[in-house]
């Protein structure tokens, strides 16, 4: 394995790339963040940015009551997310534990949803913790069942004990594992990693070892998908494209509750990245109750005045 | 398919702008003569005629001043004159959007700025110096300090109305009252406070706001009836008032120009440095006394941060400044661009390497690009001079002492910026900069509460916090 | 012209932002100087100090961390609700204290512009209390003033409006929140002045208000663990030794005062000095 030619799988080279990385100023990526998000996106670009955020969602759920029952009604929603008007394009993706992934390919694949894949959480999400035999089950099983897509976590706990090396290596397993057959997001949970500082050697880190995406978040955990987590998770992905010349992809996660939200991601994406990262196949949006909001501003901006949840279906 | 964002004005409804003004003098608007028009610099329109101040008006207004002075605001307690400031401050608060639209179609400036910095920040002077009223005897001056009669304040073009606030909140606090004159091409927010002090029932000549030119300027400065001149603007003009007023008994405060360097090492966060090389220099056009025009690289990361730079510089949205998006407005101006021009041409013929990310121009008002040049040395005019405009210049250092030789080899020393993860370095960097605001992982930070002003020829004495009070208190000093 | 009957007001209790009964149903009836019925206001227990001291701590993080403008912003407002709310307070006090009209006025007046003054300190405080030090040694070293955290307080018999304020507004200017007990026999302008607070956008535990009975209430101030100090200005001087006594246990620091004064703010506010290393 090469990776990209930055670490040769040593913990010393490992410590070197991470520790040669500039820090981040709390302060000052914080105001970065919070000048961005005074812009101002309103008539054409508003409604682009609607319906693009709609193709980045990853329609997710993950609860321990989660039925067969609850994510059909999910794919259905992911493939046509409002049954009144064909226009708005289907999600980017449908987000459920890996053994509910058979079930949503299936129903997915009924509905005329097989443009839609299906993206499992794995390696014993959300908490990370269990041997490295099980996270590599959890993972076989989520492809074997048709996940196209795999969230995997990282430890935390080797993290911040500085064994930086055992977060590496479990990454490159579970890309191995995935092959082929399906991309790999890594999961930070940014909320635990606490400092930017953090946020940006895990980013290094995490694309050095082959992921595909990073993604702030479990979803579980606050603070999660917060502006300035991402924007120096998107800085990252600038650096490692310049140096390697591949574009990784990010995904934040939890937090992002309605359109306001979505775009400002998508402006952190734009004056960050660059247009070339505004498509669902390098940025994502975790999110359930994101949709609704996202289809109300939508009728919002075609009708002309305020809508309510009673015209947007539940599920 | 990019992401282009679509025009999101800000509405102009909010301000109603007389096609006249005349000056505001003991406590009421009165007519004024010889009227010269207010442009706004983004589109050339014409805003409004102003009238151009001369012997009569001056004197009316510092006469207006010393009456106030005498049989008002001089017997008031400070309590109470505090809380004419406090109303003052409140009714800014809600005039806010109205202040702000005003200020940028005079300025320039984004409205974003006018909005979330000058506008805030203009109250806040006033919050602050309002609770110092009564609370003199605290200021480290004796236990009862004494104002110093009626000030003359001259303020310049590129903060309007934060300038007035610099000037006329910590004067009145300390019992002064005021002569004001605000720049020629920017009054429009001058003359929108004289209706806020209506509204506070300021008494009748505390402030008093006199608009015109030099000419104007200097009948402030050589009035007998002016005790004290706080001038805000070049070190040419500062120099000039300094020889006006020396056989006089006139107290003098300036602040004047800068060429400050920002100083980077190759331990700075890479990314918020970058912002903060772009917010100290292009922020407000550049037109900033303290702006960070001389950038200072380590070199060992020279390249990878103009690389970093350039990148972000493409970012920079330049346009209509009523617009929410915009990051640079308009030069304010067709004099300044023409200073601006003449210096960056300066640059060309001096042999350093000009770069601007592309950039459309609107067609009408006066523009300038954000432009850097590299491969400037300490003998180049780009270095020495202010330009007063959005054109930063690079130099290189090897150490951190050859840094500080750099940063301080210039007669002007208003301000400074380090950049460094090293805090014993920072320290020891401000430790050794010859000017009077240092930043440090950060650039263009202002505070009520925080002494602004400058070293050597940047000026005399302090505006903010306890240190600025003593510009308006009778002091030790018999000069 | 008919014989109205008016709505009399019920006064409760204020913490963390809410106005609720004694959890121990008890009352204790006030009278006006006259000595005809006024009210019933709560007699508070200490389990009622107890949940004001945890609303009190609850707050306090954040309220330190606003920055000072905004406090000084928050006390401005408070003034601006007690100003335009005058003619309610001047009345009570007329009716409990049986003061004239003109002394009652002064009071307010005097409530408004102390609060005024408070305001102003909220940013200024740092430049009096605070230093940079000129240690013998390459380092930079300065001294600033930080909050305490809960400071419980016994607000003075008389004034009841002006001591009340003398009480609470140093303690919470420099980022402190209080819990603090009312006059005694004239805590109605004390409760009137909660409704003020409840408008002013003052966070919900900053300022949390008992009424009830002094020798009740502070031996539980003085023993309370989660209270860092207190102000015993409004206790009879007989209680003030074993109130020291009783705070011993974790050091609180205790003082009385007599006057305004920004010696007061300094005093519920420690200084901490740093050490940083300048060089290369």
């Amino acid at each position: 394995m090469s990776f990209y030619g930055l670490v040769d799988g040593s913990d010393a080279s490992l410590k070197s790339y991470l520790n040669n990385l500039s820090g981040v100023d709390q302060v000052g990526a914080e105001a970065r963040a919070a000048m961005l998000a005074t812009r101002s996106i309103k008539t054409s670009s508003k409604r682009w940015a609607i319906d693009t955020a709609i193709t980045m969602v990853d329609l997710t759920t993950l609860e321990g009551a989660d039925t067969p029952g609850k994510v059909k009604a999910l794919c259905t929603k992911a493939v046509r997310p409002d049954p009144t008007d064909s226009t708005v394009p289907s999600v980017g993706a449908v987000c459920v534990y890996n053994d509910m992934v058979s079930v949503a390919r299936t129903h997915l694949d009924l509905i005329g949803g097989q443009h839609v894949p299906v993206a499992a959480v794995s390696t014993a999400f959300p908490s990370g913790r269990a041997s490295m035999a099980v996270k590599i089950q959890d993972t076989q099983d989520a492809i074997d069942a048709g996940a196209a897509e795999i969230d995997m976590v990282i430890d935390r706990g080797a993290f911040l004990a500085g064994r930086y090396i055992d977060v590496f290596n479990e990454i490159v397993q579970i890309k191995h594992v995935c092959g082929d057959k399906a991309h790999l997001k890594v999961i930070f949970e940014t909320g635990e990693l606490v400092t930017y500082d953090n946020v940006r050697k895990a980013s290094f880190l995490a694309m050095a070892a082959g992921a595909d995406f990073i993604k702030t978040s479990t979803g579980k955990v606050a603070p999660a998908a917060t502006p300035p987590v991402v924007l120096v998770m998107l800085e990252a992905v600038r650096d490692f494209y310049e140096m390697t010349n591949t574009r990784i992809g990010v995904k934040p996660a939890g937090g992002i509750r309605n359109t306001k939200d979505a775009i400002k991601q998508l402006v952190l994406v734009n004056e960050t990245v660059g247009p070339e990262w505004l498509n669902p196949k390098l940025f994502r949006i975790g999110a359930s109750a994101l949709l609704n909001d996202l289809l109300m501003q939508r009728m919002k901006m075609d009708e002309g005045y305020y809508s309510s949840p009673q015209y947007v279906t539940m599920d | 398919m990019s992401f282009e964002y679509a025009p999101a004005p800000e509405s102009r409804a909010v301000v109603s702008i007389k096609p006249k003004y005349g000056h505001f003098i003991g406590g009421k608007f009165v007519a004024g003569s010889k009227h010269f028009p207010t442009v706004n610099p983004a589109t050339e329109e014409i805003l409004s005629q102003i009238a151009l101040a001369g012997k009569a008006e001056v004197d009316a207004a510092v006469n207006a001043a010393r009456k106030a002075y005498t049989t008002t605001w001089s017997k008031m307690s400070g309590k109470e004159r505090g809380k004419y400031l406090y109303r003052i401050a409140r009714i800014m608060q809600e005039r806010a959007r109205e202040f702000a639209v005003l200020e940028t179609l005079d300025n320039g400036k984004p409205i974003r700025e006018s909005r979330d910095t000058d506008i805030p920040l203009a109250a806040a002077h006033f919050f602050y110096h309002a609770g110092w009223a009564d609370k003199l005897e605290y200021a480290g001056l004796g236990t009862s300090p004494k104002p110093l009669g009626v000030a003359g304040q001259i303020i310049p073009w590129n903060f309007p109305l934060l300038m007035l606030a610099w000037k006329v909140a910590p004067a009145l606090a300390a019992g002064n009252t005021v002569v004001l004159k605000p720049a020629e091409s920017t009054p429009l927010t001058a003359l929108l406070f004289a209706e806020v002090c209506q509204q506070a029932e300021l008494p009748a000549g505390v402030v008093n706001i006199v608009t015109g030119d030099g000419s104007t300027g200097a009948l402030i400065v050589n009035h007998p009836g002016i005790d004290k001149i706080a001038f805000t603007g070049s070190t040419e003009v500062g120099k000039i008032i300094a020889r006006a007023v020396a056989p006089t008994k006139k107290s003098v405060t300036l602040e004047l120009g800068g060429k400050a360097a920002n100083i980077v090492f190759d331990d700075a966060p890479i990314d918020e440095t970058v912002e903060g090389i772009v917010n100290g220099i292009f922020f407000n056009q550049g037109h900033v006394c303290c702006a960070g025009s001389r950038l200072l690289l380590q070199e060992n990361v020279a390249e990878e941060v103009l690389h970093k730079l350039k990148n972000r510089m493409e970012k920079i949205r330049v346009g209509d400044p009523m617009d929410k998006n915009t990051d640079v407005g308009a030069i304010n101006s067709k004099e300044q661009l023409a200073k601006i021009t003449e210096l960056a041409a300066a640059g060309d013929a001096e042999g350093a390497e000009r770069w601007s990310p592309a950039c459309a121009l609107p067609a009408k008002g006066f523009w300038f690009a954000p432009t850097i040049f590299t491969g400037v040395t300490q003998a180049h005019r780009i270095a020495r001079e202010e330009i007063f405009g959005p054109v930063l210049s690079v130099l290189t250092f090897r150490t951190p002492q050859e840094a500080i030789e750099k940063a301080n080899n210039t007669p002007f020393g208003l301000s400074a910026g380090i950049w460094s993860e090293k805090g014993s370095r920072t320290l020891w960097a401000s430790q050794q900069l010859r000017a009077g605001v240092i930043w440090a992982n950060t650039f263009n930070k202002f505070d009520p509460t925080s002494p602004f002003g400058g070293y050597k020829e940047s000026g005399w004495g302090r505006e903010g916090g306890r240190h600025g009070l003593s510009a308006y208190l009778k002091g030790v000093s018999h000069e | 012209m008919s014989n109205r009957i008016d709505v009399k007001k019920t006064y409760k209790l204020y913490i963390n932002g809410a106005f609720p009964r004694s959890e121990s149903g008890r009352t204790y009836e006030v009278k006006s100087a006259k000595g005809a019925f006024i009210a019933n206001p709560c007699l508070a227990s200490r389990k009622d100090l107890r949940d004001a001291v945890v609303a009190a701590r609850a707050a306090q993080a954040g309220w330190n961390k606003a920055t000072a403008y905004n406090r000084g912003q928050i006390l401005y407002r408070i003034a601006e609700m007690l100003e335009g709310r005058r003619a309610q307070f001047v009345d009570e006090i007329m009716q409990i204290t049986g003061v004239t009209k003109v002394k009652a006025e002064k009071e307010v007046t005097d409530s408004v512009d102390r609060l005024v003054w408070y305001a102003g300190w909220t940013d200024k405080i740092a430049s009096l209390a605070g230093s940079t030090n000129p240690v013998a040694g390459p380092f930079y070293n300065f001294t600033i003033p930080e909050s305490m955290g809960v400071v419980a307080a016994i607000a003075p018999e008389t004034p009841s409006l002006l001591g009340f304020i003398d009480s609470v507004a140093p303690i919470i200017t420099s980022g402190n929140t209080v819990v603090i007990l009312a006059s005694t026999k004239a805590p109605l302008s004390a409760m009137t002045f909660a409704e003020v607070l409840a408008t002013s956008d003052l966070p919900h535990g900053v300022i949390n208000i008992l009424t009830g009975k002094k020798e009740e209430i502070a031996p539980w101030m003085a023993s309370h663990m989660d209270i860092d100090a207190l102000d015993i200005s409004g206790l009879p001087a007989k209680l003030h030794a074993e109130s020291k006594v009783a705070g011993a246990e974790n050091l609180k620091r205790i003082h009385s005062f007599k006057s305004a004064d920004p010696g007061r703010i300094i005093a519920f506010m420690e200084a901490k000095t740093v050490w940083h290393p300048i060089g290369l």
